[in-house]
């Protein structure tokens, strides 16, 4: 077992764990932020996404020993104007069916959206090519995220 | 208007509705929601009826001895069968309330009445509610990450489960070696009950952890069979059959049809992105399971029959999980979950599969074979046409087979292999033969279906079950005869076509496709059409596609006639999700297996639709205010994978009558 000081959505937290946890467990298991979805434990499939510094990582692969004093952003944050949009896009064009791979989704799309790269179509479906959706919601995901970088 | 079979065992207002918090209205449904948006549609409907606003209905889970029975939320029945009964139930409580208010009548004579048949509904111009576009009641908590899954309930004292699957699909544990893992106060305990394994933890991942290593060492018979993908062509021939002819209309001479051709899928796989879930708690001889599964009452039956005790000491109620698409490992993962509790009475274990086992264990949509053979008159008019589907059922689903279909329960001591998969009745729809009567105006028609009675692999139903491929094929055919004959596919279907709402619908998409506009080089465009289970939702759809050795779907028409439409972006929802996920099967799935071993079990084996590969999409609901409403979630499945097949042989000129419609089919095609 190891401590880690976090800053986590803001708020700085202390966490013992063993240093090969993968940060999407201390997340759901320890500190029940269930928001951040478990979906292949290998960085496939997008689900688990945060932002570590900003920048879209995948939880079910990042050890809690390589996370350090970065802040992680989670679908939890309620002060990223940016995430905050985002959603709100999603949930007024109803961009999902089951929602399971929304969170992560969405934290990539927000980062997306703060490099301040172009956004069109293609270059936000080639972002979001690491993030898998079952449910065909696609089409609606790509307009709300365009619509909230507009 | 008959009586829904929901009101059968649920005669009482009060079965359905429940008054008792004063100024809202609490729905009780059998039907289950995993994405679709069936409870907002519910919500409308009930709403409506009762003259209340939406937000003051809500929703009591579906839960056994408690909600109506409504089996199994499956088939796109849940507006005809709950939504009708609700319909009935709230018409019957406003005519009865008259000026007095519903919570009045429930603090004093109560609800206890029954649900009048004959009451007069609403009509649809006096709609409000019905027919408006509704945000779904589910979606903002998720979009929040509010916990909203079933794998976010975080009970006090709450464990945590992963299960070791044996290797292979028919081994059995020989030694488990669990002294050469060691573990730490993070594990609870390592179950061992026949070939049936589990860690228990305080821990998600610990428990994962020390499954992964039980894996390494431990010891299991090879697989006795070793069945691999490379022999699903030769099975789907030979096996045995169970064979019924359908439909069997007009005469057949002596001697062969002229016009000759198969086609196949292989097997697919459910693909959720979240794994399934399920919570279980044992209280002294009583057991309470929270399950995403699609019935409680059905799951309820198989698992008193698996554990061997009274149903009424069984409580299942649903709690969503991430999108289902038919029977995945949901009530697989439920028994695992109360065999897993038992072992640590009074705790709460929660259990989740893993990706590997999502992919490997869960029943598949079953590989399936289609002969078409037909005959044309002299005018270009088919005069005989012939169907033989062949492949493994599309149910194994709890309660519906000779004994348990609960994946844990063949791997028990003295457990017994899950029997092959049946089919749901023709006239309910039917499995293997979903959609193979061709709705056309067929003068001599024979149309045979070969349920296989040997299931090397597990089998069951995914979403529009056997109508994918029987839609596929019938479609692909038609424009190989229309080709053939020099007619325009479009124009070949409605002159064989009498069905009005078929016709509306197939005017509509090329209408809305500017069907017949020249395109450029190396793209086609192709159109697909059926009406689900023949008694269904009416959808036709045309593909454009670019193709040489890959196909890529750049936009996809669609033209839907559901009857009333209870919320419209629903509809859109259902459907335009239903078409790309059929792109997705059509284009890029397929279960690979070696020796017994599932290969594609992980998102790199087994791909399916991205961002990128998305295509355009245009939706037209032609919208009949006055008609009974008809499910949408799986009208789209069959002629959206037809309607690539047949853009494709648009593009490149070569027919590809095997999916997916991947290089290595396409090239094997234009080879032979």
């Amino acid at each position: 077992m190891t401590q880690y000081s976090l800053n986590i959505n803001g708020d700085d937290v202390q966490i013992d764990c063993h240093k090969d946890t993968p940060l999407l467990w201390v997340l759901r298991d320890h500190l029940q932020l269930t928001g951040t979805r478990f979906g292949c434990g290998s960085g496939l499939c997008g689900a688990c996404t945060v932002l570590l510094n900003g920048v879209p990582v995948h939880s079910c692969d990042t050890p809690m020993w390589s996370v350090g004093s970065k802040s992680v952003q989670t679908i939890e944050n309620k002060s990223n104007p940016t995430l905050s949009k985002v959603k709100d896009r999603v949930a007024s064009g109803q961009a999902g069916q089951c929602g399971f791979c929304l969170s992560g989704i969405m934290m990539r799309a927000s980062a997306l959206i703060d490099s301040g790269v172009e956004l069109t179509r293609d270059s936000v479906s080639v972002d979001l090519d690491g993030h898998l959706c079952r449910c065909g919601a696609h089409n609606r995901i790509i307009d709300a995220v365009l619509q909230a970088g507009s | 208007m008959p009586t829904p079979d929901s009101l059968r065992n649920s005669p009482k207002v009060s079965d359905w509705l429940d008054f008792t918090r004063d100024g809202y209205v609490a729905i009780k449904t059998g039907k289950v929601e995993f994405g679709q948006g069936i409870l907002t549609a519910l919500l409308q409907i009930v709403a409506e009826e009762l003259n209340l606003p939406l937000e003051k209905c809500c929703f009591v889970a579906a839960s056994t001895g408690l909600s109506p029975n409504e089996g199994f939320t499956a088939g796109s029945l849940s507006v005809q069968d709950s939504g009708s009964a609700l319909r009935l139930a709230s018409a019957t409580a406003r005519v009865r309330a008259g000026s007095q208010s519903y919570w009045t009548i429930a603090a004093t004579s109560g609800w206890d009445i029954p649900i009048d048949v004959g009451v007069i509904v609403k009509s649809p111009d006096e709609y409000s509610l019905v027919g408006v576009s509704t945000q779904r009641i589910d979606l903002e908590s998720k979009v929040q990450g509010k916990p909203s899954f079933i794998h976010d309930m975080r009970f006090e004292n709450l464990l945590f489960a992963r299960v070791l699957r044996p290797p292979t699909l028919e081994s059995s544990l020989v030694d488990l070696n669990a002294n050469k893992v060691p573990f730490g106060p993070e594990i609870e305990k390592v179950i061992v009950d026949g070939s049936f394994v589990a860690v228990i933890a305080y821990d998600e991942f610990s428990a994962q952890q020390v499954v992964t290593a039980l894996a390494d060492v431990s010891i299991w018979t090879v697989d006795s069979r070793g069945f691999s993908d490379d022999e699903v062509a030769d099975f789907l021939a030979h096996a045995p059959a169970d064979s019924q002819v359908v439909h069997d209309q007009g005469t057949f001479g002596p001697g062969t049809l002229p016009y000759n051709s198969s086609y196949s899928r292989p097997y697919l796989s459910h693909g959720s992105i979240g794994t399934v879930t399920a919570v279980a708690q044992w209280i002294d001889d009583s057991l309470h399971v929270w399950s995403q599964t699609q019935g409680v009452y059905p799951l309820r039956v198989d698992m008193a029959r698996a554990l061997g005790i009274d149903i009424d000491r069984i409580t299942v109620t649903h709690v969503e999980g991430a999108g289902c698409y038919g029977h995945n490992g949901a009530d697989d993962v439920a028994f695992d979950a109360a065999l897993i509790a038992r072992h640590v009475p009074g705790r709460p274990v929660l259990v989740s599969w893993s990706r590997e086992d999502e992919l490997s264990w869960a029943p598949f949509g079953p590989a399936m074979s289609v002969d078409l053979a037909a005959s044309l008159s002299d005018s270009g008019l088919i005069t005989h046409w012939s169907h033989t589907v062949r492949g493994n059922g599309h149910s194994s689903r709890p309660s519906t087979l000779p004994s348990p279909s609960l994946l844990a329960y063949a791997h028990l001591p003295g457990g017994i292999a899950i029997p092959p998969a049946g089919d749901p009745q023709m006239q309910r729809g039917g499995g293997t033969g979903r959609n193979s009567i061709p709705l056309y105006d067929i003068e001599n028609c024979l149309v045979t279906t070969e349920r296989l009675l040997d299931m090397p692999i597990r089998t069951s139903a995914m979403r529009a079950l056997g109508a994918h491929i029987n839609v596929f094929a019938i479609e692909s055919f038609l424009d190989e005869l229309a080709l053939d004959s020099n007619q325009d596919p479009v124009e070949f279907r409605l002159r064989h076509l009498s069905d009005p709402r078929g016709r509306d619908v197939i005017a509509k998409v090329a209408e809305i496709s500017r069907w017949g506009e020249k395109l450029p080089t190396g793209c086609g465009k192709g159109i697909g059409f059926a009406r689900y289970k023949n008694k269904g939702a009416w959808c036709a759809v045309v593909a454009q596609v670019e193709a040489e050795t890959h196909v890529k779907v750049t936009n996809l028409w669609i033209a839907v006639d559901v009857g009333l439409v209870i919320n419209p972006d629903g509809v859109l929802n259902q459907i335009e999700g239903g078409a790309l996920q059929s792109a997705s099967w059509t284009t890029k799935e397929q279960v690979r297996i070696s020796k017994g071993r599932v290969i594609s079990n992980n998102w790199e084996e087994y791909p399916i639709l991205k961002f990128s590969d998305v295509p355009v999409i245009q939706t037209e609901i032609i919208s009949r205010p006055t008609l009974p409403t008809l499910g949408a979630g799986e009208a789209s499945i069959g002629p959206t994978g037809a309607a690539i097949a047949n853009a494709l042989a648009s593009a490149i000129g070569v027919r590809v009558r095997n999916m997916p419609l991947t290089p290595e089919n396409i090239i094997a095609s234009i080879n032979s």
